[in-house]
């Protein structure tokens, strides 16, 4: 008899869940209409911004439809990119390199170009500001994932490519098939890092002055910002909570469904035992709606592409004629002629620089490198102790996860309002307080990777540690630093990027009308985008971005060698 | 088989692979090598890692591209027109991500197959290799042995007129692969399998002539074809009949012979001897550790001295990959001899049996210094600097010239394994750098 009622159950529970499902197309379609009318509106680059909580679910929208284009230029891009560099032998070094250097420079110095560029290019409308910072965020959010996809496509098994080969497979159906799938798990962990990267950076790509133009965008960035300036605690509180409500939101809708689907992209032979599940996920998976959606509209037209490459193909007689090449040839040499005329034009714009700016440079490099590595140290100092206590206590694992997810999650830029408003009540100054400031957004990396690394030590090894009573000195010295070492190189090296980045936010503040600043490369990168100066932005920018690619080559990619050789486990 | 000449289906002419610029110091891989593949027979391709029958496959079925010869498909280059062949692979290589019929269906899909012929043919090839129910299943989900049978069924799909298939049953378990390779023969039988030929590549000897109407045995530095031969016993054969027991001897006296004396098959002239080609100048290093080769001697010694090879590898279950290295080593350093398919312990080899820890270091180290020149050569370049170091890399630029990147890896790999046993040499990983370690005083033991 008790079956009865679940088998009812059983059956309308699909019904509930279409009309789930309804109600989240119904809401998006409205979302699309209320942004396309704002988005051709006439430009408004600086719209009053209201403090009133009742706006903030507008703010909160308009963020959040920015960071959620962004990221979606970004998926494209990093596919495409990562595809090339993969497929062409030619432009892979270079295609790397490129990736490297502009992972190093921070959003801040793409500022001024890209916000005038698409500003005269869409003149009159909301559209071209809104797609400046859109691009912005963008800039932020790319460029590892780019990377990620890049390093998957190049390690796909050779059997895989292979029978891929053997089968006939057209391009089309390789990518498809073999190299989407192969390099998705990577995509969607480095999206969610670039999105949380997204959020971090979202109070300076919303709310900005270029030269003499001010630019304020509606949005979740702009509302923490102003309430900061006004020194307006309660606002900035429900700002803060709005926030940490969209990315909680966020990481139940998308990410979570979205880890737990790619686990079928998992390259293994052998089935894992603990799956994450997603009850989103299973909403999706279950719903009436979108299985015929999918298998009406989708599949047939899946197929129709699949087989229409297969057969052009097919058709295609023996390609690599010279036309391609020449081409190529055309492309590359229009590139060096632009690479060489933009040379040109930042040996120009530099010249103009005088010697007490470079001085100037210099000497704010040094502190924002002191800054950055005293931020690392301190992150180090606690994050080590207290991840491997973490790692190494299933029990306290358990109780701390959630807890330091969530701290995690929150951007550390929508806490500085309220850590300003102390140290300033402390009378401390900006100088040791952007190392608090950093330390908020970078310690994060070092203690998952930390904890990562404590769980993976083979419980053997803290048997021996017992058996021959180690001395707690040589327990961390033979067992747990070896052990965690190449966990903590990665978490270092994504702290000490993210530190450099986060130095443009942390080190130069508006603050109640008055700017708050500090000596250090971030606060001149910042100041010198603020006042239109762009031969300081170029030059600090140059600084900043060698600094942070001799650091990776001379300091990271060593002690990631010696990780990988030395203490690598089993 | 009949009289008239048989069909030839794919054809190698001269094949040939060898890295880096033809002129200057080029790796030879593959020496220029002939091979036909005839209709209606299974040819297995036997030999010792190295000899390059993975990369002859792959040059035969268009994956790779031939150094210099050509391949023809039925009289024609085969660079014009695709040939229709399809791979069976020794790790499957099924997309984990797509359902077991997806994975069946991907090459009829790039044939432009539509959607309701493809699902027709799958399922009746999943239903001839014994996996209908299966369809829906992931590959994680499936044991080696099923996971193997959806690698046939997508091969089988597209109808080969070869078959090839690249050491297929040696990711599985003994029982798993015993039966695998029984359904195969009677597929083949049966024609329940439109295919004319197939193609198998092995390091084991048994599977070999249990399943092959002809056999070609590879040589090394570089890969050649050492001797072809049919195999014309009944199917199925019977592992331990006497005509089954001599072809598996003849092949290890093959393998196990230096290359210039040619083992006579014993029954009949039917063995082809097939002119040894020219060997590399450099002597390569077998892939043996020195814990290997004193076990392989405490074993022979135990057994009188002197053993047949197939009877060492049989009793200890070793495929001839594991064995041979551990074999050439031995007679290498000069502690055993081989001759005939038979290893013999010779007097240093059993003095070194004999002799303790101690002692067998220092005989291996006189021995290493005296017959491999690359421990000579490192134990010298070492001696000869002041602070008795050098960077790895030194090595491997002397070694590349004569070694593909990968083998020169392993080379210097298996010369600090032996160096260090001996106490010539050692090596630190952080640093990269090999050294000559200070001979120890006897330094009181710290607490």
């Amino acid at each position: 008899m008790a079956r009865l009622p679940r088998l009812s159950l059983d059956r309308t529970w699909p019904f509930f869940l279409d009309l789930l499902v309804f109600a989240f197309v119904l809401s998006v379609f409205y979302g699309v209409i209320a942004i396309s009318r704002y988005w051709l509106g006439a430009a408004t680059p600086v719209t009053q911004i209201s403090l009133s909580p009742w706006s903030l679910p507008r703010y909160a929208f308009y963020s959040l439809v920015r960071i959620g284009l962004a990221y979606i230029l970004s998926l494209f891009f990093a596919v495409g990119y990562g595809y090339i560099a993969a497929h062409n032998k030619a432009l892979r070094p270079l295609m790397v390199a490129v990736l490297d250097v502009l992972q190093s420079i921070p959003v801040l110095s793409f500022l001024p170009g890209v916000m005038l560029a698409m500003v005269s290019l869409i003149p009159g409308q909301q559209l071209g500001i809104e797609l400046g910072s859109i691009i912005l965020i963008f800039t932020g959010q790319v460029w590892n994932m780019a990377f990620s996809f890049y390093s998957s496509l190049r390690s796909i098994p050779r059997e895989l490519h292979e029978a891929a080969d053997i089968g006939g497979f057209s391009k089309w159906q390789r990518f498809i098939q073999l190299e989407l799938p192969f390099g998705a798990i990577g995509l969607i962990w480095n999206s969610i890092v670039s999105v949380a990267g997204g959020w971090f950076f979202l109070m300076a790509c919303e709310m900005f002055v270029l030269g003499k133009r001010d630019f304020r965008l509606p949005g979740l960035g702009s509302y923490l910002q102003t309430a900061a300036g006004n020194g307006d605690t309660s606002s900035m509180l429900w700002g803060l909570a709005a926030m940490i409500g969209v990315i909680l939101l966020i990481d139940q809708v998308v990410w979570r469904p979205a880890i737990a689907w790619s686990e079928k992209f998992r390259f293994e032979q052998v089935e894992s035992t603990i799956a994450p599940a997603s009850p989103i996920l299973h909403i999706l998976r279950n719903s009436r709606a979108i299985r015929s959606f999918n298998e009406k509209t989708i599949h047939p037209i899946a197929e129709k592409i699949d087989l229409y490459f297969a057969r052009k193909q097919r058709v295609e007689a023996r390609p690599l004629s010279t036309a391609p090449k020449a081409v190529l040839l055309l492309v590359a040499l229009a590139a060096l002629a632009g690479a060489g005329y933009g040379l040109f034009q930042v040996a120009l714009l530099l010249r103009g620089i005088h010697r007490g700016e470079v001085n100037n440079v210099l000497i704010g490099a040094g502190a924002t490198f002191l800054r950055v590595n005293v931020s690392l140290l301190i992150a180090a100092a606690w994050t080590i102790p207290a991840g491997v206590a973490i790692g190494f206590h299933p029990r306290l694992a358990r109780i701390a996860q959630p807890f330091t997810q969530i701290a995690a999650s929150v951007p550390a830029t929508a806490l500085f309002p309220v850590l300003l408003l102390a140290i300033v009540n402390l009378g401390g100054g900006l100088g040791v307080g952007s190392i608090l400031l950093m330390l908020l957004g970078t310690q994060w990396y070092i203690l998952f990777n930390v904890i990562a690394g404590a769980t993976a030590i083979p419980s053997e090894f803290k048997e021996v540690a017992d058996l021959f009573h180690f001395s707690r000195a040589d327990r961390w010295r033979i067992v747990i630093l070896p052990g965690i070492f190449p966990y903590l190189v990665t978490g270092l090296v994504t702290a000490s990027g993210g530190a450099w980045n986060a130095s443009i936010v942390a080190e130069y503040f508006h603050f109640r009308d008055r700017v708050m600043s500090t000596t250090g490369l971030g606060a001149q990168i910042s100041a010198a985008t603020d006042a239109g100066h762009f031969n300081e932005l170029l030059l600090a920018t140059m600084v900043m971005a060698s600094l942070v690619v001799c650091t990776n080559r001379l300091v990271w990619r060593p002690l990631y060698r010696l990780a990988e050789t030395r203490y690598r486990l089993g | 088989m009949s009289e008239s000449l048989p069909e030839v289906i794919i054809e190698g002419r001269k094949l040939e692979k060898f890295y880096g610029n033809p002129g200057d110091s080029v790796i030879q891989v593959i020496a220029p090598t002939d091979i036909s593949v005839y209709a209606g027979e299974i040819l297995a391709v036997l030999g010792p890692s190295g000899s390059g029958k993975s990369t002859l496959l792959r040059m035969l079925t268009g994956l790779s591209k031939p150094s210099a010869g050509e391949v023809l498909w039925h009289g024609m280059p085969a660079a014009q027109k695709r040939p229709n062949v399809s791979i069976v692979f020794q790790n499957f290589a099924l997309f984990p991500w797509l359902s077991v019929l997806e994975n069946v269906e991907a090459p009829l899909k790039a044939k432009g197959v539509g959607e309701i012929a493809r699902r027709k043919r799958s399922l009746k090839i999943l239903e001839t290799v014994g996996l209908d129910g299966f369809e829906a299943a992931y590959p994680k989900e499936l044991s080696g042995g099923m996971k193997q049978r959806v690698g046939f069924a997508r091969a089988l799909v597209v109808e080969p007129e070869v078959l090839f298939m690249d050491e297929p049953f040696s990711a599985l378990d003994v029982l798993t692969a015993e039966n695998l390779r029984g359904e195969l023969l009677e597929l083949w039988k049966d024609k329940s399998i439109p295919t004319r030929a197939v193609y198998i590549v092995t390091h084991n000897i048994e599977e070999a002539v249990l399943l092959a109407d002809r056999i070609l045995v590879l040589g090394k530095n570089p890969g050649h074809i050492r001797t072809d031969f049919r195999v014309e016993l009944p199917q199925p054969r019977d592992r331990k009949s006497p005509e089954f027991l001599q072809k598996v001897d003849y092949i290890y006296k093959v393998l196990t012979q230096p290359e210039s004396v040619l083992a006579v098959m014993p029954d009949s002239s039917v063995a082809q001897p097939v002119s040894a080609n020219k060997r590399a100048k450099f002597p390569m290093l077998p892939h043996a550790r020195p814990g290997g080769i004193t076990g392989l001697l405490e074993i022979l010694s135990d057994r009188g001295g002197r053993d047949d090879i197939y009877h060492v590898a049989d009793d200890l279950a070793f495929e001839i990959d594991d064995l041979l290295p551990i074999v050439e080593a031995a007679s290498m350093l000069g502690f055993v001899r081989v001759s005939e398919g038979d290893v013999e312990v010779t007097p240093e080899g059993r003095a070194y049996v004999e002799a303790d820890i101690a002692e067998q270091k220092e005989m291996f180290a006189k021995s290493a210094m005296e017959n491999v020149l690359l421990i000579r050569q490192i134990t010298r370049a070492l001696q000869s600097k002041s602070n008795h170091t050098l960077r790895d890399e030194f090595f491997h630029d002397t070694l590349d010239e004569h070694f593909s990147e990968e083998e020169t890896i392993q080379q210097l790999e298996t010369a600090v394994n032996w160096g260090r046993y001996a106490g010539l040499f050692d090596y630190d990983a952080g640093t990269r750098k090999l050294y000559i370690p200070e001979p120890e005083e006897a330094e009181p033991v710290k607490e």
